[in-house]
């Protein structure tokens, strides 16, 4: 009997670290910064263990069954820690601090019941001096034992929400196996065993199904950890966290990294709007994380911004995640800002109104679906659509890694009688990263810019403009929706080019 | 329930899912196409007195491409004394359309190649409709690109995998390169050739070629045998060639004349400023944009389910005896000229009384027979190894033309539903086997039969296919066989001088938007010359 015991001391203690050290890997995958989130919940874990042994004194009588109980309990709670934390995430915006530590206090609360519970139900065959040494030694070889499995097999070969599933089961059998014990000592034996196989199948049920929750055979294509995984109708949304560095994927294509996305999109708005003082209507047609809106409501003269992206579940996350709000500085809450979801092209020309800056930060070229982008229909379509003295911006892929590419989209643009002014820049995440800017007269750069932006300046202007020599003008075709030599270039220089 | 009547329930259930389990149900849909019930009564005769005789200047019979053409020509001229019957329930002929809710879509033809300089009311119509921007009759128009059909605009089944374009090279031996080379080249040439008389030898509208005795004993012999003849038997050019005879004349190679398959090949030199030569203009319906159109303009007085089945012509006038389906009565129309727009063979009867040689003659003309499916997709073919989903998807060895896609033309820059237009031109036999064929398949055959064809390379076809509705037409294409574009019958059909006005495309031989535009036109010039009233030919 007293071996049994604490051979479930052993389990009960593996899993009241692991349940620990989910919840703050969980926390510093999700929030960021481990240092601070492993501490405070480590922290406020024990204090909760330490709320919870003091309740314990208050427990008084059927000990049995108040261990029984406490063991389902935090199966259940334990078990559905990861994977409710992670929903949360995914949809509770604010409330996603409010989930974990509610969790963590929770947990720790029922795990600082259970060893002082367990230490009275073995008062009557053990004295108080083996109590202590044997329920404590088990304890720590439980702790030991976790601690190790927990980076090199938990996390890699099950994932956080599996891990939570599997020793939230083996609560639930501690429970069960307590339960066989103290049949004696306890009534209402059908209630709690009916209870036991419920708790202990919706587990299982956990732990089967939680591929779907993670897509654990996904995380191989990502280097970092997925804390964000969501298939609209559109595309497969992927960010994924490394330290502070947070990453959005679409369809396996980075769009940014959180650690350089300001190199990117302030060179996307700045040298284009700033030498448009007078823009008030801006349109962003892609852009669905609201950066190169946040950098857009830097001009306070700017009166309105109309984001059109295709995808509803982008511009949903990003007004509504906080971690994403906090990279668009919530720039979706503007009053100022209007979403629409919607296919730019068909949207561009049923739409009747003018713009002073356009902004065309569309995915590259890589099929034909979306070279229809970057052909001269859609840029008369856009000279339209531009002010007398508009100007547009066109993200328009790297002159580096695919320079005919890049030429091709500045050739198409001229073919329909605009001027360019093709520039670039080095993002690191990206490499070196070109645009066009795009007006009916020739692009005036801009004499001031603001002084709070962390790239882009006046002095540093002039040699964005400025093409070395790997990356001069090449001779080629004008992109059309007839030949679409775009993508035909696009994937020939993306074939070649190197790997990320 | 008894326990009895459970078991059998149990037991027809059981078999319903052993049934089901071999055969997935197909998806619903329509099965739709010529009137066969009305132009028969044509053979059995009409009965029944007229009961109303009304008088026009002018009547159209006909409202296809070449009926429209005609009327769009009057119109030009400021006339409007005229009307138009139409045997079918809508105009178009064969340029006919569908729709569902998630495109528009073919019923017949699907393209038109960029006119040359021969085609010179073409180029008018279509810089009326702004698809041609600016001088119509220059050398290089340039066209609205979104007429223009998007790259990619063709790929090839073949040996399991999708290639770009139509050649079916890959593999192939040295000696069918160089033979398709050679075979190129030689279209090439006749492409530049000019006759005796300074025509091209090979013209668009074929009226306006060579009539140089060199080129019109090419109509002797069959393309089949021409190209034995000239030395050509690599497989991959007698494919081409055969598709191409399948394609435009739904017949067979063997039986084409060997001046319309050159023709197909050699005719057109035309060019775009803004687009490849061989680039097509395309909408998603096909050609039934341009009916739209037209029909939108000339706003003919139109008068649908008019069988005309006897024409008399006299010296001050023709009268027609006009059978109305719709409601159930037959009128009598004075005019003092037609215009015979409707397929010729339909002519042969209504014109009983006329010149016998004239009515043999009529007579000749034969049309092959067709089968449309258009399968609407909840979402578009999938996407595997090999060339991207095309405009115009041909299957190699099939019996099928393979499918156009209707959406390719959509500007969104994701796909979504779609509808696959397939073809399929009974091309095998006889036309009069196949129409027996045409009449006694269900709807179900032709759609099993669709989707196992394009089921080759689209496993998932009949899984993601909503909606299968099918399209016969006993009666499509004329056919140009050997001997017959330059033969007595043609011959003697066009010199008919008379009231009624002969303009359908079966006049030139065969079923393309150029010769029956050329054909409606030039009979409502004879018309309009004939009632004194000036109008320069846009021909």
């Amino acid at each position: 009997m007293s071996y049994a015991l604490l051979a479930s001391v052993f389990v009960i203690a593996a899993c009241g670290l692991v349940y620990e050290l989910i919840a703050g890997a969980a926390a510093s995958y999700l929030i960021g910064d481990s240092v601070t989130q492993f501490s405070l919940v480590i922290g406020l874990y024990l204090f909760a263990m330490g709320v919870g042994s003091y309740l314990s004194r208050w427990v008084v009588s059927g000990i049995a069954a108040r261990f029984f109980e406490i063991e389902l309990a935090i199966a259940l709670f334990g078990g559905f820690s990861a994977a409710a934390m992670f929903l949360a995430f995914a949809h509770a915006g604010g409330e996603f601090r409010l989930v974990l530590y509610g969790f963590v206090l929770v947990v720790g609360v029922l795990v600082g019941l259970e060893i002082p519970l367990v230490m009275r139900l073995l008062r009557a065959q053990l004295g108080f001096r083996d109590l202590v040494a044997q329920v404590l030694s088990f304890d720590y070889l439980g702790a030991l034992a976790v601690s190790i499995a927990f980076p090199l097999v938990l996390v890699p070969k099950l994932g956080l929400i599996r891990s939570a599933f599997l020793f939230g089961l083996l609560n639930a059998l501690v429970a069960g196996w307590a339960l066989w014990l103290f049949r004696s000592q306890l009534g209402a034996m059908r209630w709690r065993t009916l209870q036991c196989a419920l708790v202990a199948g919706l587990l299982a049920g956990g732990v089967i199904e939680s591929d779907r929750l993670t897509a654990a055979a996904e995380e191989d294509m990502y280097a970092d950890q997925i804390v964000f995984a969501r298939s609209s109708a559109h595309q497969r949304i992927v960010l994924t966290r490394w330290r502070n560095d947070l990453r959005l994927y679409l369809n396996g294509n980075l769009q940014f990294s959180a650690r350089d996305e300001y190199r990117y999109h302030e060179a996307l708005v700045h040298p284009g709007l700033a030498a448009a003082p007078w823009a008030k209507r801006v349109l962003v047609l892609g852009g669905g994380d609201g950066m190169a809106v946040r950098e857009i409501l830097k001009y306070p003269q700017v009166e309105s911004v109309t984001l059109v992206d295709l995808d509803p579940e982008m511009t949903r996350i990003f007004s509504t995640l906080p971690v994403l709000r906090a990279l668009n500085g919530d720039a979706f809450a503007s009053p100022k800002v209007k979403v629409i979801n919607a296919d730019a092209f068909k949207w561009l020309e049923e739409a009747d109104e003018h713009w002073d800056f356009v902004v065309a930060d569309f995915p590259d070229p890589s099929n034909y679906s979306l070279g229809k982008l970057y052909t001269t229909a859609f840029y008369r379509l856009l000279e339209r659509r531009l002010t007398a003295r508009g100007l547009a911006v066109i993200q328009a892929t790297s002159p580096l890694y695919a320079r005919k590419s890049f030429w091709c989209v500045v050739a198409t643009i001229e073919s329909v009688g605009l001027a360019t002014a093709p520039y670039h820049v080095n993002v690191p995440s990206f490499g070196e990263w070109g645009y066009v800017l795009v007006s009916r007269d020739p692009y005036r750069p801009p004499q001031q810019l603001d002084p709070r932006l962390r790239f882009v300046s006046v002095e540093t202007l002039p040699a964005m403009f400025t093409f070395p020599r790997d990356m001069a003008r090449v001779p080629v075709e004008v992109n059309r929706l007839t030949n679409q030599i775009l993508v035909q270039y696009f994937d020939a220089e993306w074939k070649r080019a190197p790997s990320e | 329930m008894k326990r009895r009547e459970f078991l059998a329930a149990g037991a027809a259930a059981c078999a319903a899912v052993a049934c089901g389990q071999k055969a997935a149900p197909l998806p619903p849909g329509t099965l739709s196409g010529t009137s066969f019930g009305v132009g028969h009564l044509l053979r059995t005769g009409v009965s029944g007195a007229p009961v109303e005789v009304r008088k026009r200047a002018v009547v159209i019979v006909g409202g296809g491409v070449a009926g429209l053409s005609a009327a769009w020509r009057l119109r030009r001229a400021g006339f409007h004394d005229f009307e138009m019957l139409e045997l079918e329930a809508t105009p178009g002929g064969n340029a006919r359309w569908g729709e569902n809710h998630v495109s528009r879509y073919p019923l017949g033809a699907h393209y038109l190649p960029l006119p040359t300089r021969e085609a010179r009311a073409v180029r008018l119509l279509l810089a009326e409709l702004g698809v041609l921007r600016g001088d119509p009759q220059a050398s290089a128009p340039d066209y609205d690109e979104r007429a223009l059909c998007f790259a990619p605009q063709e790929r090839l089944w073949r040996n399991g995998v999708w290639r770009d374009g139509l050649e079916p090279l890959a593999g192939a031996s040295e000696r069918s390169r160089t033979e398709w080379q050679r075979f190129h080249a030689r279209m090439d040439a006749f492409q530049a050739e000019r006759g005796s008389d300074g025509r091209r030898a090979f013209a668009i509208p074929m009226a306006l070629s060579s009539r140089d005795a060199r080129y019109l004993a090419l109509d002797r012999t069959s393309m089949r045998d021409w190209l034995l003849a000239e030395g050509f038997t690599a497989e991959p050019v007698h494919w081409l060639v055969n598709y191409g005879c399948r394609d435009d004349y739904g017949c067979d190679y063997r039986e084409v004349s060997a001046w319309a398959g050159i023709h197909y090949f050699a005719c057109r030199d035309a060019r775009a400023r803004n687009a490849d030569a061989d680039t097509v203009l395309t909408w998603p319906e096909g050609n039934g944009w341009i009916v739209r159109q037209l029909v939108a303009r000339v706003a003919p007085p139109l008068t649908t389910g008019a069988l005309v089945h006897r024409v008399t012509e006299s010296d001050r006038a023709a009268v027609l005896a006009v059978h109305l389906a719709g409601e159930g009565r037959s009128v009598e129309i004075r005019v003092q000229h037609v215009i015979w727009a409707a397929q010729l063979r339909f002519a042969a009867r209504a014109l009983a009384g006329a010149d016998a040689g004239l009515t043999a003659a009529l007579g000749e003309f034969d049309h092959a027979p067709w089968v449309v499916a258009n399968l609407t997709l909840e979402e578009p073919p999938w996407e595997r190894y090999g060339a991207p989903l095309a405009w115009d998807n041909v299957l190699y060895e099939s019996a099928s033309l393979g499918y156009v896609v209707a959406t390719h033309q959509d500007l969104a820059s994701r796909r979504g539903p779609t509808v696959l237009t397939y073809y399929e031109p009974l091309s095998g036999a006889s036309p009069a086997a196949a129409r027996e064929r045409l009449l006694e398949a269900t709807r179900e055959q032709w759609v099993e039969r669709a989707l196992a064809e394009l089921g080759r390379p689209h496993p998932e076809l009949a899984r993601i296919t909503r909606r299968a509705d099918v399209f016969v037409n006993g009666h499509a294409m004329v056919r140009p066989r050997a001997g017959f574009l330059w033969g007595a019958a043609r011959e003697r059909v066009l010199r008919h001088t008379g009231r009624v006005h002969f303009a359908h495309s079966d006049l030139s031989g065969f079923s393309l938007f150029e010769e029956a535009q050329y054909r409606g036109v030039a009979a409502a010039e004879r018309v309009l010359a004939r009632l004194s009233i000036r109008a320069d030919s846009v021909l």
